[in-house]
């Protein structure tokens, strides 16, 4: 009988731990807000940013300790792959747990802005003073800003000075989009790829076509019009005539990359992130023509430093200071360079040529650059977006003329934006 | 059979009325009432697995279908209910029609060949022959590796240019191929490589299924004169109806939701022409900047009804093999 009973109990226990355990789960999650430990000063304050790559050693990180600790406050950094941070950032937003400062890529600004998670710079008194206006552009909209650039990357022409120079190409006559299909033209007799560049079928594909459809005077407001169809004509035609390779279709930034590495190909279209790279392997860099000449503005990337809404205003005043602290001067260079980046400000911009003249194409490529989502285009950018890079797909595949894949695309994006 | 049956509950038929011989009336109402908490206590965290991790998300998935979601009010809530309207926009969408042919495609031809090659193997390894074990142990390699690096590794084969599978054909005199990056070919790369994935699945299953035949029969068939061929239909075949419905049941969920396979290689792709269900409901929910969750859930419960009704189907047939 006292086994029977003892028996009962434990049973009933270990039920009862089990939904205990069950409950203290779930009541976690939601009481994990970062505001609940507040005061103007002192405290922890949350950091989120997508550079896994950087370990709690990192100079990085060292950074954003040293501005928490100038603000009298100690910085909680999480780091998330970048993919993941949107969803995670809507989530938190959802359980009103979200970060006090929160580094997202710029495209996503403008997403996380009308979800209503991200502050306003006139809330939360966060200066925008001294950045590049064509920058900034990318995380405003409807008239507000939601966060300031920690650096800009943007797309430019690498190319092989040893294949150019085997195929008897002068890359100073590289000036227009006529001039460029004439190199890869040489290229090609020379038994050489002409270029490389990345048409997937993701939102890195529109990325890596926007300096073609700016440059040739397409806006994104109409994806169907003439000045469209020429700029695809152009990428269809290089792939048709075999002065890229086939490949491009399915090629991320990266593996695109990889190809030019080989050393077979003429020109590459990649971005500031590969520079380094570049540079060791000796290849050189111009900016991307324009159809009739001049440099194509190409898209901004790079990630901005928000300040998420939080239950407690108060705490904006630190987080502004800190984010403040992140952008000046000294410590954006710093960043800037070790993100491969180029400085949103012109002060910082001044400190990076000085140390390194070889930046300046990219400072003139981010001088000319242009947001995704500018043109007040906010969250209807990711619905034009979509239908772009399958234009880009069918016409590059064969599958569809420019002219077709694009009215189509055209339609679809109105239908959505509607 | 019956009397293995019959044998528990009588024991505790017995259990039953010896207890009350041994306490008064009064404990064996309080001891019924404890035998009810403990059940409810050895149940509870089943019930509350099973609502927590299959009922609620299900639930959720249908009620994210049902509602016309944006990012502002899936933060702030209040996403107002739209009845079909998210199924509508799937069923009328362009993709729809080509993703539940892709679907159905990719599903079918293969299982067909995993089965078929899967059945062939194991038949072939199922006569014992030196190193026929380590042999066996090799085929289980696709299965072993994780799914990001035979899809890279596919994926770097088929490349147009520099891949392995075009400089092979080009030095054959065959013209290459664009495996990945032409619209008709896209749906058979991924085909080809899901094949492989999954023939050791297959290969496995199945043998394991020859080796609950008894060999008396085998060796009946051979007194009777039956042929190598003859064996298989009349004698293998036959016997391993039920592990071969129950394989080609799991094959078909599984190979429902393929999705990595096909988002790394193509990603459905070039201009969704390997887009199956699966990876239209990625590319609706997480593929873009802004999150279409409302007909993300419509496309996924598309499919896990697609799922369900194999799965009927499946349970249809062993009743009537039973009966």
């Amino acid at each position: 009988m006292i086994t029977h009973t003892h028996r009962t109990a434990t049973a009933a226990v270990a039920g009862l731990l089990a939904v205990g355990a069950l409950a203290a789960c779930s009541s976690g999650s939601s009481t994990a807000s970062p505001g609940g430990t507040a005061g103007a000063a002192g405290g922890t304050y949350t950091w989120w940013d997508p550079y896994p790559q950087y370990d709690a050693s990192s100079d990085w990180a060292k950074v954003i300790d040293r501005c928490g600790q100038a603000a009298g406050v100690t910085m909680k950094r999480t780091a998330y792959d970048t993919t993941d941070l949107t969803g995670k950032a809507l989530l938190a937003g959802q359980q009103g747990s979200s970060p006090d400062l929160l580094l997202v890529d710029n495209p996503v600004v403008s997403t996380l802005a009308e979800a209503g998670i991200l502050t306003t710079t006139k809330d939360s008194g966060l200066s925008v003073d001294g950045f590049a206006a064509n920058i900034l552009a990318a995380g405003q909209s409807g008239g507000d800003t939601f966060g300031v650039p920690i650096g800009a990357n943007t797309l430019a022409l690498y190319y092989n000075p040893k294949v150019l120079k085997k195929a008897g190409i002068d890359a100073a006559s590289v000036t227009d989009w006529a001039s460029l299909t004439a190199a890869l033209q040489k290229a090609k007799a020379a038994g050489f790829k002409g270029i490389t560049f990345s048409a997937v079928g993701t939102e890195e594909g529109t990325f890596q076509f926007l300096p073609w459809f700016w440059g040739g005077g397409a806006q994104l407001t109409d994806i169907g019009s003439p000045n469209a169809v020429a700029a695809l004509d152009l990428w269809a035609g290089w792939v048709k005539n075999g002065l890229a390779p086939n490949s491009v279709i399915n090629n991320t930034q990266t593996t695109s990359w990889q190809e030019f590495q080989a050393g077979k190909i003429a020109f590459a279209e990649n971005g500031t992130w590969q520079k380094a790279d570049a540079k060791k392997n000796g290849f050189e860099v111009m900016p991307l023509p324009g159809k009739d000449g001049g440099t194509a503005p190409a898209p901004t990337g790079g990630e901005f430093l928000t300040l998420p809404v939080q239950k407690d205003t108060a705490r904006y005043a630190v987080s502004a200071k800190i984010a403040t602290c992140m952008t000046d001067t000294t410590n954006i260079v710093g960043t800037d360079n070790t993100l491969n980046y180029i400085a949103p400000t012109e002060a910082a911009q001044k400190e990076q040529l000085a140390a390194d003249a070889s930046l300046k194409p990219w400072v003139d490529a981010v001088g000319a650059a242009k947001g995704r989502t500018s043109d007040n285009l906010g969250t209807k950018y990711p619905k034009i977006s979509e239908p772009l890079w399958t234009a880009v797909q069918s016409a590059l595949t064969g599958k569809s003329s420019a002219q077709e894949a694009l009215q189509q695309a055209q339609q679809a994006a109105k239908e959505a934006t509607q | 059979m019956s009397t293995t049956r019959t044998h528990p509950v009588a024991r505790r038929a017995d259990e039953v009325t010896t207890r009350p011989r041994m306490s008064p009336h009064v404990t064996r109402r309080s001891s019924r009432t404890r035998d009810r908490v403990t059940a409810a206590a050895f149940l509870t965290p089943l019930l509350a697995y099973l609502i927590l991790f299959y009922a609620f998300p299900l639930f959720r998935n249908l009620d994210l279908s049902v509602r016309g979601y944006t990012v502002r009010n899936f933060v702030q809530g209040g996403a107002p209910f739209i009845g079909f309207d998210n199924y509508v926009k799937v069923f009328t969408s362009q993709t729809f029609v080509p993703a539940l042919t892709h679907t159905a495609v990719f599903t079918f031809v293969s299982i067909a060949f995993q089965f078929t090659i899967g059945l062939a193997l194991a038949v072939f390894f199922h006569s014992s022959f030196r190193l026929s074990a380590t042999l066996r142990a090799l085929f289980l390699v696709p299965w072993l590796l994780p799914l990001i690096v035979s899809a890279s590794t596919w994926s770097w084969m088929l490349n147009s240019d520099s891949g392995v599978v075009n400089s092979l054909l080009h030095a054959v005199g065959v013209s290459p191929v664009n495996w990945l990056t032409d619209p008709n070919m896209a749906l058979v790369s991924v085909l080809v490589a899901n094949i492989w994935i999954g023939i050791p699945f297959n290969l496995v299953i199945l043998y394991s299924g020859l080796q609950n035949i008894p060999n008396e029969l085998y060796e009946a068939a051979a007194l009777d004169g039956a042929g190598a061929w003859q064996t298989f239909w009349r004698v293998t075949f036959p016997l391993l109806r039920p592990v071969s419905a129950i394989v080609t049941l799991l094959g078909l969920v599984y190979t429902l939701k393929v999705f990595d396979i096909i988002w790394i290689m193509t990603r459905g792709g070039p201009a969704g022409s390997s887009t199956t269900l699966a990876t239209w409901t990625y590319q609706l929910g997480f593929g873009s900047l802004l999150p279409n969750f409302g007909p993300a859930a419509a496309v996924g419960n598309i499919l896990i009804a697609l799922a369900l009704l194999a799965g009927l189907a499946y349970i249809r047939l062993q009743r009537r093999q039973e009966a």
